[in-house]
């Protein structure tokens, strides 16, 4: 066989730390080194991590994801510059998906921007990419009047409690009313007997579920991750790792940073236009590539969903062709997909291949294997029936 | 032990049990651990010929794709279907459940690979155990 995967043994030195990596390995989790970070990729088997936050409740340690603070009354204003959605939009207590874009309109990072009040802007980013972030934000607002950008990414222990029984899980911890939040708001609470904990109805999984924002201090990381499980049991919650945590974001086909979304890749390419407010009245980096690019008919290439026909998994990298075998495009994403018992993929490929059942053929070891297009996300929650 | 006395090994993680000049072929059970939840497992077509060393197919986990390779060498006398659909039997007892059958064109093959012992000495240094 080759290259076997991971091991259990110590990381080699450089790898950072979540607070609760000796809870990782004290539950035996495979651990991998993720964008720099030693994190577990999965604990009882992926496949079954997966079935858990579909059908019950998964909790994930997200706490390598970097937060940044704006602090004063110019806070709006800067977040607007560097952030291609419209945050003027936002209530206290309130989030939004959103972008830093290049000046061509290409990806910095995606983001979620939390709105704190009016002077106060919480912005959630990517694991891999919290160094490049921190400066990118520095450099294009830090001058910008009546602000303070604070790096708050080692503050928080983050946990992400997600599924059908995700609420009836964190409810058991706090007297907050979870139902009262819906999707995409925050609040502050007491949550495991911490106060001011900020709890949002946010996630990547495509489930319903919360993000909770606890301090990163060990003992009070390990003992609340310790109390979700308990709270969680009864419902069959499973701790989760990055390698479900990829599976239940790309059947909700959420683009992931360096896969879907680059500095390579304008929004218009990845089907994320809806999040890019041109006209919202200020102006942004990369508004003005957007624009033009509009103008001038809009993406040449477009994201699409791809799901294998034949036997064979298309997987990251690999690359699209026509049935007769001209290479296209490339599987940005590709992997079985454990709920839906697929082998679906997200790639780049020209817009006149992007139809709705257009045949493809994914380019595996040698062979081609054909696929169709299909309508993205493959996979959608029910929705509640009250 | 984790691993059969009467089977042997190769460095690439797959076992071969022989019986007279008929081979058995699998995966051990830490190339099943390593892997995760198996999902596809590729496998030659009866009649097909493997060479010692050589690359004979390929098994999926989610998240990764690992080469299989061959033994011993021989001609394919049976293929395990039942993989087809249900790959994780794999993952429930790689020791048991066998991937295909070959007649051995050199039995004396076997002697070249390595024995239960050797082979649970060499995945204890591989992993730092």
């Amino acid at each position: 066989m080759g290259t076997a995967s991971s091991t259990t043994s110590e990381p080699a030195p450089p790898l950072r730390k979540t607070a609760l990596n000796a809870t990782h390995r004290a539950h035996k989790a495979k651990m991998i080194d993720f964008g720099g970070w030693d994190m577990p990729v999965e604990y009882s088997g992926l496949i079954a991590e997966h079935k858990a936050v579909r059908t019950g409740v998964g909790l994930f340690d997200v706490s390598h994801m970097g937060d940044i603070q704006f602090r004063g009354p110019g806070s709006l204003a800067a977040v607007q510059r560097l952030c291609m959605n419209d945050a003027s939009k936002l209530a206290v207590g309130q989030a939004q998906y959103s972008a830093m874009l290049t000046p061509d309109g290409t990806f910095v990072d995606d983001v979620v921007v939390h709105k704190l009040s009016d002077n106060d802007y919480l912005i959630v980013i990517n694991a891999g990419t919290r160094e490049k972030d921190i400066a990118w934000v520095r450099k294009q607002v830090g001058a910008m009047p009546s602000i303070h950008i604070s790096d708050y990414s080692d503050y928080y222990t983050q946990l992400a409690i997600q599924g059908p029984k995700a609420e009836a899980t964190l409810a058991k911890l706090t007297d907050t009313n979870l139902s009262a939040i819906k999707n995409y708001w925050f609040t502050f609470g007491k949550v495991c007997g911490l106060y001011n904990v900020m709890i949002a109805r946010t996630g990547y999984t495509g489930e319903d579920g919360f993000e909770i924002y606890i301090p990163s201090d060990e003992p009070t990381s390990s003992r609340v991750w310790n109390e979700v499980l308990n709270a969680g049991a009864e419902f069959g919650i499973l701790p989760c790792g990055l390698g479900a945590r990829n599976t239940l974001r790309l059947e909700s086909a959420m683009a992931l940073y360096g896969h879907e979304i680059s500095d390579t890749i304008n929004v218009f390419e990845a089907n994320l236009g809806r999040y890019a407010k041109l006209d919202k009245g200020t102006d942004f980096v990369g508004r003005a590539a957007l624009a033009a690019i509009e103008a001038a008919g809009g993406p040449k290439r477009k994201l699409v969903g791809l799901e294998m026909v034949e036997r064979g998994i298309g997987r990251d990298g690999y690359p699209v062709c026509t049935v007769a075998g001209e290479r296209i495009g490339e599987i940005t994403s590709g992997s079985p997909a454990p709920f839906l018992n697929k082998n679906i993929a997200l790639a780049y490929v020209p817009i006149q291949y992007a139809a709705i059942d257009e045949l493809v053929a994914v380019e595996i070891r040698g062979q081609l294997v054909k696929a169709k297009v299909v309508a993205t996300p493959f996979y959608k929650r029910p929705k509640k029936s009250t | 032990m984790a691993y059969p006395a009467d089977y042997r090994y190769t460095k690439e993680h797959e076992w071969i049990s022989a019986d007279g000049t008929t081979g058995t072929v699998g995966i051990t059970d830490y190339a099943q651990s390593s892997l995760g939840d198996i999902v596809f497992v590729d496998l030659p077509k009866l009649g097909d010929t493997l060479e010692a060393g050589k690359i004979f197919g390929s098994v999926e986990s989610v998240k990764a794709v690992s080469d299989l390779f061959s033994p011993a060498s021989g001609t394919v006398t049976a293929v395990n279907d039942a993989l087809k659909d249900a790959p994780e039997q794999v993952n429930a007892d790689a020791n048991t459940t066998w991937m295909l059958k070959l007649t051995l064109t050199s039995p004396a093959e076997l002697d070249a690979l390595l024995s239960a012992a050797e082979y649970e000495a060499f995945v204890a240094e591989e992993t730092g155990h």
